[in-house]
């Protein structure tokens, strides 16, 4: 296992919701380690992994994200304290990238220290996403991702969903999607992401499969 | 049909394609940049042109002349970049050009802040600019209406000369929901026989002006204007009704407020008040029949704004201020939580007249 797991792909892939995901999955697995989760996302405004982080607190999960997040300054910082996942080599870390190229710049600032320690980097992949529905998409968005973030992809997760109306039906479909994609990037699926409640209608159909929870809870859903 | 995943901003993007627009002007600007980011990617591929101004003044003025030419022209912006767009909106209505513009309003006023937003209600329908004159604006209330209503805003645009407005906020911009992006039926698109296009030798020139030299044609421009308005106020409001067949209080809100409004009176009703939402979908023209109607059964209205109240004004008019119009605001990029908008569903129910209440 690795000790760093790194989530990046195009925005709205999915990536935040992954990475606390994760985060909930080691606490589990690794009942006394120290878990970091860093939101490492400098695109986005609104949305991001700090929302959680309340939630992640209580189950003892450091959350390290820049003082200006969610506030009404608009400043793509990186907190030092980010270097703490590198240095301190008892943290299992969880790093969340801001979306597409643009996103990926700020991992770059690691790139030496992710070579060093060898994380697993997984490229996110939403075939319901319009930008990112063909396998030739992903794969230049995992060309360009590497290029600003100068580092490789080590495996791709399959979170092809369409928010809350996501159906059985619709992960399923999702398959050849990723196979190709797989194929088109020459990357491993490490993992089909499906919504806790759709797991046992898509056991046994599908491989790989992991059950999430959607965090994100939103008072204008209607 | 296929359904997507797409954030409000892209939705606009993709669906002002589908409407035909093939150029975009504009200048970055938090929570809007997705709308942006999207045509610089996409329009250069469907042979389009995507080119980011140096200013806000500048992208609007760039609207102005590809309008004259006759093209489908979209820009936007969020709140602090249309003040700056306000003379050049003035002068494209002054020319009766058609345009869509954005804006996705966040906190104000000033530089204010990034934070979700409804304050530029005055702007969009009162003072989008100097001089006599209107736009239509439209407030979408999802992902699916941020779509459905940029392809009928330049339907609009274009059938009545004029700028149209989409007048989202922050929520919208950046919320994702599943959509069905489905191109508008297949019309003829609206002729420009007014358009700068060259006259090929063969007719007169078409000049496109907002100067008038003589006081008394630019007063009958003017009024001939205010006349077409006037056939717009009574033709083209919508507006959508919810949970009105029996309401007593009638809640009176567009856009990502109206959401947490029916989540609110879902809980009013669990509690045995019978609420109601008027969503104004056009806020100019505002739907004020339908307001006007309501009032005749219902016992008190309560205007929800992410603002310091700025529809009220309106909402009060139209209901000639024969009922209690109660507020309820949150300012500044802070947003309603369904229980404080529950609690003056039940202050409105109760009749109970206090200092919000005029």
């Amino acid at each position: 296992m690795h000790r760093i797991t790194i989530f990046a792909g195009h925005y709205g892939s999915g990536k935040t919701n992954l990475a606390v995901n994760h985060a909930f999955q080691l606490r589990k697995s690794h009942p006394d380690k120290r878990i970091a989760v860093c939101d490492l996302d400098i695109a986005n405004p609104y949305f991001r992994a700090l929302d959680s982080k309340k939630a992640l607190e209580i189950s003892n999960i450091e959350m390290i994200a820049s003082g200006f997040s969610n506030s009404n300054l608009e400043a793509p910082s990186i907190p030092s304290s980010v270097s703490a996942i590198f240095d301190c080599k008892d943290i299992l870390g969880i790093i969340d990238v801001g979306g597409d190229d643009r996103g990926a710049y700020a991992l770059g600032r690691y790139s030496g220290r992710i070579a060093e320690e060898g994380a697993q980097i997984l490229l996110v992949c939403n075939c319901f996403r319009p930008l990112s529905k063909s396998p030739l998409q992903i794969e230049s968005f995992k060309r360009e991702i590497e290029a600003a973030a100068n580092v490789r992809f080590t495996g791709m997760v399959n979170n092809s969903n369409l928010g809350s109306e996501t159906t059985a039906e619709d992960v399923l479909k999702s398959m050849d999607f990723i196979d190709a994609a797989s194929a088109a990037c020459g990357l491993p699926v490490v993992f089909t992401a499906a919504r806790r409640d759709l797991l046992p209608s898509l056991e046994g159909k599908m491989p790989g499969l992991v059950g999430i929870d959607i965090f994100r809870t939103e008072k204008w859903r209607i | 049909m296929e359904k997507v995943l797409m954030k409000g901003n892209e939705a606009i993007a993709e669906a002002a394609i589908m409407a035909g627009c093939r150029h975009f002007f504009g200048y970055p600007i938090t929570p809007q940049t997705e709308v942006a980011a999207y045509m610089s990617k996409r329009l250069p591929q469907v042979g389009g042109v995507y080119l980011q101004a140096e200013s806000e003044i500048a992208s609007i003025n760039m609207v102005l002349g590809a309008s004259s030419a006759g093209v489908r022209v979209l820009t936007s912006s969020s709140s602090p970049g249309i003040s700056l767009m306000s003379e050049g909106l003035s002068y494209i209505a002054g020319c009766d050009l058609p345009a869509v513009l954005v804006n996705i309003q966040r906190g104000g006023p000033g530089l204010g802040g990034i934070q979700p937003s409804q304050a530029d209600y005055y702007q969009a329908t009162r003072s989008s600019g100097h001089g006599d004159f209107r736009i239509l604006v439209l407030a979408p209330n999802s992902v699916q209406e941020m779509a459905d209503l940029t392809m009928k805003a330049f339907d609009l645009a274009d059938k009545h000369r004029m700028p149209a407005m989409i007048l989202g906020d922050g929520i919208l911009g950046q919320m994702m929901e599943p959509i069905v992006l489905s191109a508008p039926e297949e019309q003829k698109p609206a002729e420009k026989p007014w358009a700068a296009t060259g006259t090929g030798g063969t007719r007169k020139k078409n000049i496109i002006n907002s100067l008038y030299l003589q006081p008394d044609q630019l007063e009958r421009k003017n009024l001939e204007r205010y006349e077409r308005y006037k056939a717009i106020s009574e033709s083209e409001a919508m507006y959508e009704e919810h949970l009105m067949d029996d309401a007593d209080v009638v809640l009176v809100a567009y856009g990502a407020t109206s959401r947490i409004c029916k989540n609110a009176i879902s809980m009013a009703r669990s509690k045995g008040i019978k609420a109601g939402l008027i969503r104004p979908v056009t806020l100019w023209p505002f739907p004020e029949k339908a307001l006007a109607n309501a009032s005749c059964r219902a016992k008190s209205f309560v205007c929800v704004e992410m603002s310091m109240g700025q529809m009220i004004d309106d909402v009060k008019l139209a209901v000639k201020c024969s009922k209690p119009v109660y507020f309820c605001g949150r300012t500044g990029g802070m947003v309603h939580s369904p229980e404080e908008i529950l609690k003056k569903i039940e202050d409105a129910n109760g009749g109970v007249i206090n200092e919000h209440c005029i």
